[in-house]
């Protein structure tokens, strides 16, 4: 019974140093900047002035449009991603092909190279088209997923043949076979991965750091650090009513789907 | 089957392959298209950049060899850069492991609120970096900071945290333990789930049934792939981070917080000298590279064992 309680105690000590930095956000957001420079620790706010903090938040600096932007690129990267990815595992996993091997091995070596290592020559490439400082230039060096062909071909390959072939004596052809008998069957799959795409690029601050120069195509990274150096150090709760705008659609979306999000970003340890 | 209709069944199977083969390339096309496009080639550029004195702007670049390499061993920057990543992942990998590894256990043996628990640790592996090392930096904050006014009022010394030469590295690697730790009890309870419970049941026969004993007997043993995996997984991570350092410090106070994806990404898209960033690219990958394949080899033998 001792030991039950000291686990309890171990445990209860280390949820409040996860939690602390997001009560910490939320109890800031609400108070008055006087409380504030005050210095006190109280989490409850002492008058309802701070609950201004986040209409200001709001007009000073638009951060509904970076989390429009936001989903925007996400939604861009993962409809091209599943889009370029589905066929492409399939027909690794199911059909004979000269060359498969070579598309697999390219499999391969993407899972190796992280976008840090390709960046130079794809900014490059992107200044040479005109392409940098817009939504495609966020999207477009991602649509490839080496990633994402892996794990659908880990998946597809468990489908028996029966069921394929059975779809085509009904008369499918193969292009028909990946849109209605294989793609409805990855749907898991699919919810796993995506999770893991839209939080990596959702939170990536490098590559929208390289390619963007105009404020309003900022992503929500980009856009919080635009927000705290516009605010110029003093105006913490507005920051902090920020930071929770900012975070809240991902934090919310964990909150809805926790057993799907632990499992998409847990199939990301695969990549590294 | 008379021999005249041996060429059209050699014909039809020639071209059912074919056909096999166009629809083949047909679904894998886009994606070889891009993989080409933006993997491939950038690599090979990078590789053939890596040899050059290219600066962007400048008229003209020839091949230089190694030079950019020789540079890159004897500068100061590079060093530290390479000092400091070193420094971070060693704090951040082994400590959040460790923190992980006890949580998973503790989940794991908790009989109610499994999962609140399992959540409230992963929240901070879920949310934007960025943001959340802006709330950080407040928290720490020299004057106004929650954790500068409590050691005030237990009376001791306030902490410079981010803004002193001294402590910023420190400071920059407890967030990263913060951040990484939910992600290693998340990976380790996946383990821990894979641990049939007659080993334990066995285990209690032999009289180890309680806490520690039960942990090192059995328990971490059993977990080994797992954690070699993990352990691997968290320095990879740690040796790319990036989203503090460039949101905080930028490299500062004096380059004590500079780190390599940071100095790859100044002397690259700051300062555009490409030849040595291609450089600097080329040493980082490789270092990544040569983790990944020892990752690979342990993924491989887990597979094989288990």
């Amino acid at each position: 019974m001792m030991g039950h309680t000291v686990r309890l105690a171990v445990l209860a000590v280390f949820v409040a140093l996860s939690l602390g930095p997001f009560i910490y956000m939320l109890a800031f957001s609400v108070k008055s900047a006087s409380e504030i420079f005050s210095g006190s620790l109280g989490l409850l706010p002492q008058s309802t002035e701070g609950l201004l903090n986040y209409p200001r938040a709001l007009a000073a600096e638009p951060l509904l449009r970076y989390l429009l932007n936001g989903a925007i690129v996400c939604a861009g990267i993962l409809i091209f991603q599943l889009l370029f990815a589905i066929p492409c595992a399939y027909a690794v996993a199911k059909l004979r092909f000269a060359g498969r091997s070579v598309v697999f091995g390219l499999v391969l070596f993407g899972l190796l190279i992280p976008i840090q290592a390709t960046a130079l020559p794809i900014y490059l490439g992107l200044a040479g088209v005109g392409l940098l400082d817009t939504y495609t230039s966020l999207i477009v060096p991602f649509v490839a997923s080496a990633f994402g062909v892996f794990l659908f071909r880990q998946f597809i390959k468990t489908i028996p043949d029966e069921l394929l072939d059975s779809a085509r004596l009904d008369g499918c052809n193969e292009f028909s076979v990946v849109l209605r008998v294989v793609a409805p069957l990855t749907l898991p799959t699919a919810t796993a991965f995506g999770i893991f795409s839209v939080v990596s690029h959702w939170n990536d601050l490098f590559w929208p750091l390289i390619v963007l120069r105009s404020p309003e195509l900022n992503t929500p990274p980009l856009g919080i650090l635009a927000f705290r150096s516009a605010e110029a150090g003093d105006r913490y709760g507005e920051l902090m009513a920020g930071t929770v705008i900012i975070t809240a659609p991902l934090v919310v979306a964990f909150l809805v789907a926790q057993r799907r999000f632990v499992e998409g970003l847990s199939l990301g340890a695969l990549k590294g | 089957m008379t021999l005249a209709f041996a060429p059209t069944l050699v014909r039809r199977r020639t071209l059912a392959r074919v056909g096999a083969s166009l629809i083949g390339w047909a679904m894998t096309l886009p994606f070889v298209a891009g993989m080409v496009l933006f993997l491939v080639l950038p690599c090979i550029a990078v590789l053939g950049m890596a040899f050059t004195d290219w600066s962007l702007g400048a008229r003209e670049f020839g091949f230089v060899g190694f030079q950019n390499f020789e540079v890159l061993f004897g500068d100061r920057t590079f060093r530290q850069s390479l000092g400091n990543t070193l420094i971070f992942a060693a704090i951040v990998t082994p400590v959040s492991v460790a923190i992980g590894l006890w949580l998973a256990v503790l989940v794991e043996a908790s009989v109610r609120g499994r999962a609140f628990f399992r959540s409230a640790l992963f929240l901070p592996v879920v949310s934007t970096t960025v943001a959340m090392a802006i709330v950080w930096e407040f928290l720490l904050h020299p004057t106004l900071g929650p954790v500068n006014t409590l050691f005030a009022a237990l009376g001791l010394p306030r902490q410079g945290f981010l803004a002193d030469a001294d402590t910023v590295l420190v400071t920059l690697a407890m967030i990263g333990i913060w951040e990484n730790a939910g992600y290693v009890m998340v990976l380790t309870l996946a383990g821990l789930k894979s641990i049939p419970s007659d080993l334990y049941d066995a285990g209690a026969i032999d009289g180890v049934d309680e806490g520690w004993s039960r942990f090192w007997a059995i328990t971490f043993p059993m977990l080994g792939p797992t954690m070699v995996f993990v352990v691997i997984v968290s320095l990879l991570r740690s040796l790319r981070t990036f989203d503090t350092v460039a949101a905080l410090t930028q490299g500062g106070p004096r380059g004590s917080s500079e780190v390599l994806l940071w100095t790859i990404y100044e002397e690259g898209f700051m300062f555009f000298r490409v030849g040595y960033a291609a450089a600097l690219t080329v040493v980082f990958v490789v270092l990544l590279l040569v983790i990944t394949f020892v990752k690979f080899r342990v993924l491989d033998r887990a597979v094989h064992y288990g």
